[in-house]
C-alpha cells in the first residue's frame, strides 16, 4: 500500500467548485504524470476548463486540493504556481508588441534584459514566428497570435503547460497543422501539457492519457484506445465517437460490415467489386433496411433499420466505391455483420 | 432606406439650420474679439489684435483665467482618484449595493446645477465653516468634482467592461504580482480612457458657472463668473468677446481630442 510513488507533476483529490448552486466541479480525482499530454474531454458545462481554471489559480476551490510536483499549491495565488497557460482567446497584451508580450513573464521574474530578450527570440523561433517580433498582436493572423501565445507561455519553462482550448478559434485546416505542431512542441520540451477540449477526435489524437468529464464528475481515465474502445460508461460509449446498441451490446460504426443481401443482387465479378462492403467475415450478424446513404467523400454512413427495431449506424470507406454506387442502396435489404472481438459493454444508466 | 429627392433636401436643410443656429452666434463672438470696431459693427471694418491684448492686461480677467484652470485641475485630479476607484469596484467586485452605487455615482451629471449648487453651499456653512474653512477655491474644486467624478468613471468602466479580466489573468499567470498586473497590463490598457475622461472632466469643469455662483467665495473667481459679472458694462465688452472666444476654443479643443482617443482606443482594442 505504501510503495514510493514518483511525485505527480498534477495531483488532484476530490476537487469540488460550486458557483451559487451550481455544482461545476463535483468531485475530480486526477493523476498527471511528468511529460504526459493529457486531455480532459467533455462537454460544455462539464467542468473541464473549471478545473483547468483551479489549477492555474484563477477560481479557488470549494473542496478538495491540487499539488503541482508533490507541492500543495491549492490556496495559492496564480503568480506563485509553476504553471503557464495558453488561453482561448490568447489573452494577448494589445498594447505591447509580440516580443514583449513574450518577455512578459521573464520581465516580472526579474530576468536580466540581455537574457530574456536571447530566450524570447528563441521561444518565437521554436514557434516558427522569427522576425515577427515588432508586430502587435492585432496584426497578426489567428494561428500566428495562437504560436504567439504559446511562445509566451513556454518561454518561462513552466513545469506544467495549461491549454483551453487552445484551437477553438482556428480553422480546420490551420486546426489539424496546429495538432501536429503542438505533439511535436510538447515532446521537445519535455512538459506535462494539461489541454482541455471539447473536440473527441482531438483528444484522441494528441493525448497519452484522455479523462472524460460530464457534469463536473470525471466518467474514465484511460488512453485513446481504451476510451475508444472499452468506453466505461454509456456517456463515454456516445460522447467519444458514435456507439450502436444491437441487442446487449455496442459497436462502433466502422466494426460493422455492409452487405446486400445474397441473391437481392446478381453477384458478379464486376458488381462485387462495387459493392460497399468490408470483408463481411464477422461472426455476428443481423438483417435490415438501408434507411438513409449519406455520402461523405472518403467514407459513407450508411443508416440500417433492423428487423429487430434498432437503428444502427455502419461506416464504410469509399475504397472501391463512388457516390453512385452507395446511393444505390438506398432502401435496400442489407445483411450487416461485426466481429465478437469488436463488442463493448456499457451500464445502461448513469449510477 | 430610400428617401425622395425632395425629402433628402429638406433634411439636408434642416440639419444645416440646426448647425447653423448653434454655431454662426460662436463664429460671431470669435470675429468680434478681432473685429475693429468698438461697437462691433457688421460687417466688421478691419481686424485688430488690440482686444486681445487688452484682455492679457487685464488683471481681473488673467486672475479669473488662472483660477478656472486651477478649479479644472483640482477637480479632474479629484475625479480622477474618485472616479477610477468607484469604476473599477463596480466592474471587478460584486458586492450588496453595487447598482445603486452605479447610479448614485452617475446621478450628479444629471441634477440640476442650481440643486446641486444650493446643497452644497448649505453643506459647506455647516460643516466647514465651523472648521474654519470658508468658500473659497477649494469649495469649487469639491463642487465641480462632483460631476467631474462622473465623466472619469464613465469612461473608465466601459473600459473595463471591454477589456475583461483575461488579461489581468494572463499577466498573473505568467508571474506578474497584483501591483505588476496594475503597472503593466491595466493602467496601459486604462490609458486612453483616462485622458479622454479627464479632458472632458477640465472642459466640463471650466465652463462651469450655476454651481460655481454657489460655492465660490469672493476669492475665488472663475473665468465664467467673471464674465458674466462684465458682461454688462459696455467698456469690458470687448475683454468679454475675447475671453468667451478663448472658452471656446478651451472647452472644444479637449473635447475634440476625447473623442479621437475614445474612437482610436476603439479600432485598436
Amino acid at each position: 500500500m505504501f510503495s514510493p510513488m514518483p511525485a505527480s507533476a498534477v495531483r488532484i483529490r476530490d476537487l469540488r467548485k460550486t458557483f451559487g448552486a451550481v455544482e461545476a466541479v463535483a468531485g475530480v480525482d486526477l493523476d498527471i504524470a511528468d511529460g504526459e499530454f493529457f486531455s480532459m474531454l467533455g462537454p460544455s458545462g462539464s467542468g473541464k476548463t473549471t478545473v483547468l481554471r483551479m489549477i492555474a489559480g484563477f477560481e479557488r476551490p470549494t473542496a478538495g486540493t491540487i499539488e503541482l510536483g508533490g507541492r500543495d499549491v491549492t490556496g495559492l495565488a496564480p503568480f506563485d504556481r509553476d504553471v503557464n497557460t495558453v488561453f482561448q482567446d490568447y489573452a494577448l497584451f494589445p498594447h505591447l508588441d509580440v516580443l514583449r508580450n513574450v518577455e512578459y513573464g521573464l520581465k516580472v521574474r526579474r530576468v536580466p534584459r540581455a537574457k530574456r530578450r536571447e530566450r524570447a527570440l528563441e521561444a518565437l523561433r521554436s514557434v516558427r514566428l522569427d522576425g515577427m517580433g515588432a508586430r502587435r498582436p492585432a496584426e497578426l493572423s489567428g494561428g500566428q497570435r495562437q504560436r504567439v501565445a504559446l511562445a509566451r507561455a513556454l518561454v518561462n519553462e513552466p513545469k506544467v503547460l495549461l491549454l483551453d482550448e487552445p484551437l477553438g478559434a482556428l480553422d480546420l485546416k490551420l486546426r489539424e497543422e496546429m495538432q501536429v505542431e503542438l505533439k511535436a512542441i510538447q515532446r521537445r520540451a519535455g512538459i506535462t501539457f494539461v489541454f482541455v477540449t471539447h473536440d473527441q477526435e482531438e483528444a484522441l489524437t494528441l493525448s497519452d492519457r484522455v479523462a472524460v468529464l460530464d457534469r463536473g464528475r470525471i466518467e474514465q481515465v484511460g488512453t485513446p484506445a481504451e476510451v475508444y474502445e472499452r468506453p466505461a460508461t454509456a456517456f463515454v460509449a456516445g460522447f467519444v465517437g458514435t456507439s450502436n446498441r444491437i441487442g446487449g451490446v455496442c459497436v462502433r460504426p466502422e466494426k460493422i460490415d455492409v452487405d446486400t443481401e445474397p441473391g437481392a443482387a446478381p453477384a458478379d465479378a464486376d458488381q462485387h467489386g462495387a459493392e460497399p462492403r468490408g470483408t463481411g467475415s464477422g461472426d455476428r450478424h443481423a438483417m435490415g433496411t438501408v434507411a438513409e446513404v449519406v455520402y461523405a467523400g472518403a467514407a459513407t454512413r450508411f443508416v440500417v433499420d433492423l428487423e429487430s427495431g434498432e437503428r444502427v449506424v455502419a461506416l464504410q470507406q469509399n475504397l472501391r466505391t463512388s457516390s453512385m454506387d452507395v446511393m444505390r442502396h438506398r432502401g435496400a435489404r442489407v445483411r450487416i455483420s461485426w466481429h465478437s472481438a469488436h463488442e463493448f459493454h456499457v451500464p445502461d444508466a448513469r449510477s | 432606406m430610400t428617401l425622395s429627392p425632395a425629402a433628402r433636401f429638406a433634411l439636408r436643410a434642416v440639419m444645416a439650420l440646426g448647425l447653423a443656429v448653434i454655431y454662426v452666434p460662436l463664429l460671431v463672438v470669435l470675429v468680434n474679439s478681432v473685429n475693429a470696431d468698438r461697437a462691433f459693427g457688421w460687417p466688421p471694418s478691419g481686424f485688430t489684435g488690440r482686444w486681445w491684448s487688452q484682455a492679457l492686461d487685464n488683471e481681473g480677467a488673467r486672475e479669473a483665467v488662472l483660477t478656472s484652470v486651477k478649479a479644472g485641475l483640482g477637480a479632474t485630479a479629484l475625479a480622477l482618484v474618485l472616479g477610477t476607484m468607484a469604476a473599477f469596484a463596480v466592474a471587478r467586485y460584486r458586492f450588496f449595493g453595487r447598482e445603486a452605487v452605479s447610479l448614485v455615482v452617475v446621478l450628479p451629471i444629471a441634477l440640476p446645477g442650481i440643486v446641486t449648487g444650493i446643497a452644497l453651499s448649505n453643506a459647506f456653512q455647516v460643516v466647514l465653516k465651523p472648521l474654519g474653512i470658508g468658500l473659497g477655491l477649494f469649495t469649487v474644486i469639491v463642487g465641480h468634482a462632483t460631476f467631474c467624478v462622473v465623466t472619469i468613471y464613465n469612461n473608465v468602466l466601459a473600459r473595463l467592461r471591454r477589456t475583461g479580466t483575461s488579461l489581468e489573468e494572463a499577466s498573473a499567470d505568467l508571474g506578474a504580482d497584483t501591483f505588476q498586473t496594475f503597472r503593466y497590463v491595466t493602467f496601459p490598457n486604462l490609458r486612453s480612457a483616462l485622458v479622454a475622461g479627464a479632458l472632458l472632466s477640465f472642459a466640463l469643469s471650466f465652463d462651469e458657472i450655476i454651481v460655481t455662483t454657489f460655492t465660490a467665495g469672493p476669492g475665488a473667481e472663475t473665468l465664467p463668473i467673471w464674465i458674466f459679472s462684465n458682461l454688462f458694462r459696455p467698456n469690458q465688452a470687448p475683454v468679454v468677446n475675447v475671453l468667451a472666444a478663448a472658452l471656446i476654443v478651451l472647452s472644444v479643443v479637449p473635447i475634440w481630442i476625447a473623442q479621437r482617443l475614445s474612437a482610436g482606443a476603439r479600432t485598436v482594442a
